[in-house]
């Protein structure tokens, strides 16, 4: 029996949402009496897998392979999940967790539950806390297969790391002949990604023109966070669009989210409300944002946010 | 070039959602449906398919007959022909199931479902469809171009963008970005009105069981009201998310 943890890493490292998954898994291998299995798909450090967690880490080569690739990936862990008769997979909800999710569910005749919110209720049949309506329901579900794949809300569970016995093994990459070919990858400027934040500032269009991003940029950068932006504000141009949080944007699920001029239609809050603390600071007492929010300010951007990004620096400092 | 586009019916963006007393069901009085808003920028971008490559492109949802206005709706928007599986879906493995039946059966170049449904927000049908179909597939669609027997797509990814190339058939998950907003087909009365006209049939679905239940709904809790600080007190906010929130 096992618990299989699908782990992304980035320059050598495995990413924090990654490490969260080693610690759900590891809550649940202790459930179940399983072990829990860690499987990465380059060399990196094994050590800080084993500090997470794993009991068992597979590492694979992909040196043919430099891209994610989808099919190879789902039929490498699936060989995995076979071996190590896994009852629980898990994976994170990044962009690779939830592509790679469904398919690899399909390939171990699994069934799939994504936006896990907490830990199993049971484990047989294993049932599971969901966020659905875009945060405005849970659902409590059931899986009704021998093995469940499960995708699991970024920032749901938080780090605890607590040792696994870390013993490590490779496995060959699948040759699965790929339908797809990745001709290029390219990476926006060396930025916070939205996914992997714990901070996220994002300004509206009350901040009046792209030149004031200035404040967005510096608070972002004095608080280690990542930029967004409301919708109108990437319709106007003035930002890209992967920076558009909200229902047809990215979600946005960290631990404290900072709102800018941004009024707060029902279409954005429903792609942030999975955000642990709110902050609004808005001129207008009336912005719909401020029933949904923890903490505000109402009063001028222009002023409230250079005074903010110099008190922070000085509490860092300090 | 034949291409299918999967809708799902879901309640319009600003319902209240509601379960039913006993906590087991979605609450669906008063609620208006809509196209999923991902689904429509799939089905867009079909029509500008259709109207550049000359594709014939079908709308397929899993659902009962309340379903079919929103059918008509794409079909007024400029799909040539709707199916309905007439089925009360039960999870997203069962839909994937219920297209794969049907793209057997017919066979397409292009099939897209939304990124993920508004409702549910499982993202699970495209990847669950085009591993059934052993398909290439590619989510988080924001770009797609044909050229011959060829599609070549972009993945919006965590911090970027890939670039991808496959033969078709393919699956392509969709969402903004692979038409933008402003490009979106609004029905005008001979759209409308040609709709009608246009073939909406009904499937028997293939008999299976789904791979989960829900057991019952839960609302998240109430929050509490909002701490508000004067502009003048930035201290005040920076002191209550330190040591309140304790967030930073």
């Amino acid at each position: 029996m096992a618990v299989v943890t699908f782990i992304e890493t980035h320059n050598g490292k495995a990413s924090k949402a990654s490490l969260e998954l080693l610690s759900y898994g590891r809550s649940m291998a202790a459930a179940t009496s399983a072990s829990l299995v860690a499987v990465i798909f380059s060399d990196s450090d094994t050590q800080e897998l084993k500090d997470h967690g794993a009991d068992v880490i597979y590492t694979v080569d992909t040196a043919s392979d430099s891209y994610f690739n989808l099919e190879r990936y789902s039929a490498t862990l699936a060989e995995i999940c076979a071996l190590e008769k896994a009852t629980l997979v898990v994976v994170s909800s990044s962009s690779e967790g939830r592509y790679l999710g469904p398919s690899l569910a399909v390939k171990t005749e699994a069934t799939y539950l994504s936006n896990a919110v907490a830990l199993p209720t049971a484990y047989n049949p294993l049932t599971v806390k969901q966020s659905c309506f875009t945060n405005k329901g849970f659902a409590i579900s059931e899986s009704l297969s021998s093995c469940t794949v499960l995708s699991l809300s970024s920032n749901a569970f938080g780090i605890h790391p607590q040792p696994g016995r870390g013993e490590v093994k490779t496995h060959p990459f699948a040759s699965t002949q790929s339908k797809l070919e990745v001709t290029k990858v390219e990476h926006a400027q060396e930025s916070i990604s939205i996914a992997d934040a714990d901070i996220v500032v994002s300004g509206g269009r009350g901040l009046k023109g792209p030149e004031h991003w200035h404040l967005i940029e510096d608070l972002a950068s004095t608080l280690g966070a990542a930029t967004a932006c409301s919708k109108p504000v990437s319709d106007l141009g003035w930002r890209p669009h992967s920076e558009h949080v909200g229902q047809t944007g990215k979600p946005v699920a960290s631990n404290l989210y900072i709102a800018i001029g941004i009024s707060g239609a029902i279409q954005h809050l429903a792609g942030i409300n999975a955000s642990k603390v709110k902050v609004v600071i808005n001129n207008d007492p009336e912005a719909p944002f401020f029933k949904a929010a923890d903490y505000g300010i109402v009063g001028d951007a222009f002023e409230v946010v250079p005074v903010l990004i110099e008190k922070l620096k000085a509490l860092k400092k300090a | 070039m034949k291409i299918l586009v999967c809708i799902s019916c879901v309640p319009d963006t600003t319902t209240k959602i509601n379960f039913t007393a006993d906590q087991k069901a979605f609450e669906t009085q008063g609620v208006q449906y809509i196209i999923n808003p991902n689904d429509e920028f799939g089905l867009t971008r079909a029509i500008r398919l259709q109207q550049s490559h000359g594709a014939h492109v079908t709308v397929v949802t899993v659902g009962d007959v309340s379903c079919e206005p929103i059918l008509r709706k794409c079909l007024a928007i400029g799909a040539d022909a709707a199916l309905r599986i007439d089925t009360q879906p039960q999870d997203g493995y069962f839909v994937a199931k219920q297209l794969e039946a049907l793209c057997q059966k017919q066979s397409f170049d292009l099939i897209l479902t939304g990124r993920e449904s508004i409702d549910y927000n499982g993202g699970m049908v495209g990847g669950m469809l085009a591993t059934l179909l052993n398909l290439p597939f590619v989510t988080h669609c924001v770009g797609l171009e044909i050229n011959g027997d060829e599609a070549f797509m972009q993945r919006e990814i965590d911090g970027g963008k890939e670039h991808t190339k496959a033969n078709l058939p393919v699956v392509v998950g969709a969402q903004k970005g692979l038409v933008e907003e402003k490009d979106l087909i609004i029905p005008n009365m001979r759209g409308i009105m040609q709709a009608r006209q246009k073939p909406l049939t009904v499937e028997a679905p293939v008999a299976l069981d789904s791979r989960s239940q829900i057991e019952h709904y839960e609302k998240p809790e109430a929050r509490g009201p909002v701490t508000l600080f004067d502009p003048s007190d930035v201290d005040g906010l920076l002191n209550a998310l330190q040591n309140q929130a304790k967030v930073l």
